[in-house]
């Protein structure tokens, strides 16, 4: 699967709160909490996001809270991937358990806001198209492979208990 | 090689005959939580599935706390998500507002929770039981509706960082202190996908809500969990409860990725600045720091302790002038207690007002938004920007004590000089 889209750069520590603020969290619906993605250190956020572009953000990213919220706000506003140096753990599994496609990378340096990358996640290959440079990262675990492959974690039980 | 206790745990809710660190693995869930924002989520991700019964009716938990009472109309409906699927499932530990509390502080107050446990949680403060020598973290809503089906979450086996901490405790120091010391030393992320097990002497002297306080935050440090090996007053804290207490403990050849060694003698009560729980410094290093609002309960220190020592500060006295005093225990019971003893008249006495258990306040739910520009000291766990209200707000995060001193002189104050 390739994703190729406009980085929106962002820094360390990005948090839930920042992601979906708590005041948004009656809704459970996509679309509407991606109206809302990253409003407090962003203001109009979603409105300069075109579906397919890509989160590149620093260490820990996603941490705080639990909510689910945040990656589906991430994915409601049309991001396709996110790229971090590391990811909060709870933010980790809840974008595999949702299918939202994300990569860890030391290379996060390297990549500008407004760069155009290209990210092959078979590979765990991803290309700078605007400056010509590809960063190798870690494939997934074949355990969470198989769980994305399959739509999210609840497609992956269904078809487990079923056999 | 032996076993820390955290991995104890997980191996004995696990089909595996051994695990290491690095391990995915399928383990058994004992009990799986879920409150009103993160339950409607799980809910509709269990009915999508196809399956019509949920695995257990005594082991999923749905406490609606985070905008209970409902605060408006959304809230509300959310609300009733909720207490539709537990009745039509018959699940038996639903809490309705008027049994209800802050989550992370009903669950060991009911005897839901026991050493030795397994417990998910769709919320990130669910590592709170961890002081109960249980493993207790924090998932998603998703894990939880999977775990609805098949009793079951998947795992990685985190590596355990061991903090011991040695001396003897201040006075007005206590396990809030020590975790914001510990999260100022290692940074957000600085136990990031490990479990944190918290031992030494000092630990051994904290009472069970200090405990509490301690594992409650350990998220706030990036960890899956923050266990403490259960002692003589673990044991008297669950020995009146139904269920029976499993109790593990590390081996002596456990092997710990990290070991930190602090002496805290001279620890004094720590406050973490905005807008970072690591932005931590010693109270006496805040200068003139006026505060708007000062908030005091919460499942990190809303317990019946937390507020006798606020309440012992601001006994006779006035909360400074302009200042907003909330202060909301964390459960029906420690209210009736506060009642009881005199602790609620006294808050409200000295300026205060005393609210109905509920998360609100925290995350600038309802009950106590900060406005622009404001500035509050809460005894809750987190400070990010725009937390409690307005993003051009202020949070300062500390013990009840600080938190208390502070109302009274209206800035950031030591409770030895009030």
């Amino acid at each position: 699967m390739i994703i190729k889209g406009k980085v929106h750069k962002f820094s360390d520590d990005i948090n839930t709160d920042d992601i979906i603020a708590a005041k948004y969290l009656v809704s459970t619906d996509a679309q509407e909490l991606g109206k809302r993605c990253m409003e407090t250190i962003s203001p109009d956020f979603s409105q300069k996001v075109t579906p397919g572009d890509i989160i590149v953000a620093g260490n820990n990213f996603g941490c705080g809270s639990s909510r689910e919220h945040a990656p589906l706000a991430i994915k409601g506003c049309g991001i396709s991937a996110v790229i971090a140096k590391s990811f909060a753990a709870i933010f980790y599994r809840n974008a595999i358990n949702i299918g939202l496609p994300f990569l860890e990378s030391a290379d996060v340096d390297n990549i500008n806001d407004g760069d155009i990358i290209e990210i092959d996640l078979s590979t765990g290959v991803i290309k700078n198209v605007t400056q010509n440079k590809n960063y190798k990262t870690h494939a997934f675990p074949q355990f969470l492979q198989q769980i994305v492959e399959c739509g999210g974690l609840i497609n992956y039980i269904v078809k487990s208990l079923k056999k | 090689m032996g076993y820390t206790i955290a991995e104890k745990i997980l191996l004995k809710h696990c089909a595996c005959k051994s695990i290491a660190p690095g391990d995915f693995i399928e383990a058994n869930v004992d009990v799986a939580l879920a409150n009103d924002i993160t339950a409607p989520l799980a809910i509709s991700e269990f009915k999508k599935s196809g399956f019509k019964q949920v695995f257990s009716k005594n082991k999923i938990v749905l406490v609606p706390d985070h905008f209970a009472p409902a605060k408006d109309l959304k809230s509300a409906n959310q609300c009733k998500i909720l207490a539709n699927f537990a009745k039509e499932q018959e699940i038996k530990n639903y809490f309705e507002i008027g049994s209800m509390g802050i989550e992370h502080a009903l669950l060991p107050e009911k005897g839901i929770v026991m050493p030795g446990d397994l417990i998910i949680g769709a919320d990130s403060h669910t590592c709170t039981y961890g002081a109960l020598g249980a493993y207790a973290t924090g998932m998603g809503s998703t894990d939880l509706a999977r775990a609805y089906i098949d009793g079951k979450c998947w795992l990685k086996v985190p590596a355990t960082h061991k903090y011991i901490f040695k001396g003897k405790l201040n006075k007005w120091v206590g396990g809030k202190d020590l975790i914001l010391y510990t999260i100022g030393q290692i940074g957000v992320d600085g136990a990031l996908y490990k479990v944190m097990e918290f031992s030494g002497p000092v630990i051994k002297q904290l009472g069970m809500d200090d405990r509490f306080s301690m594992s409650n935050m350990a998220i706030e440090a990036g960890a899956r969990a923050g266990l403490i090996e259960p002692d003589a007053t673990t044991k008297k804290f669950v020995a009146s409860f139904k269920r029976k207490p499993k109790f593990y403990y590390s081996d002596a050849d456990a092997v710990y990725e990290k070991i930190y060694e602090w002496d805290v003698t001279s620890l004094e009560p720590m406050v973490a600045c905005p807008h970072l729980p690591s932005n931590v410094k010693p109270v006496s290093a805040l200068k003139s720091i006026k505060v708007d609002q000062v908030v005091i309960g919460s499942c990190t220190n809303g317990r019946i302790s937390d507020l006798r020592i606020a309440a012992a500060l601001l006994k006779n006295k006035k909360i400074a002038k302009g200042i907003k005093l909330i202060v909301f225990p964390a459960t029906q019971k420690i209210y009736l207690q506060s009642v009881k003893e005199g602790l609620a008249e006294i808050f409200v006495k000295a300026g205060g007002i005393f609210s109905t258990p509920t998360c609100g306040p925290c995350l600038g739910g309802h009950m106590g938004i900060l406005a622009d520009g404001e500035v509050a000291i809460a005894t809750t766990n987190r400070n990010f920007l725009g937390r409690m209200g307005s993003p051009k707000s202020f949070v300062y995060l500390s013990n009840p004590a600080v938190a208390a001193a502070s109302a009274i002189t209206g800035k950031i104050t030591h409770p030895g000089k009030v």
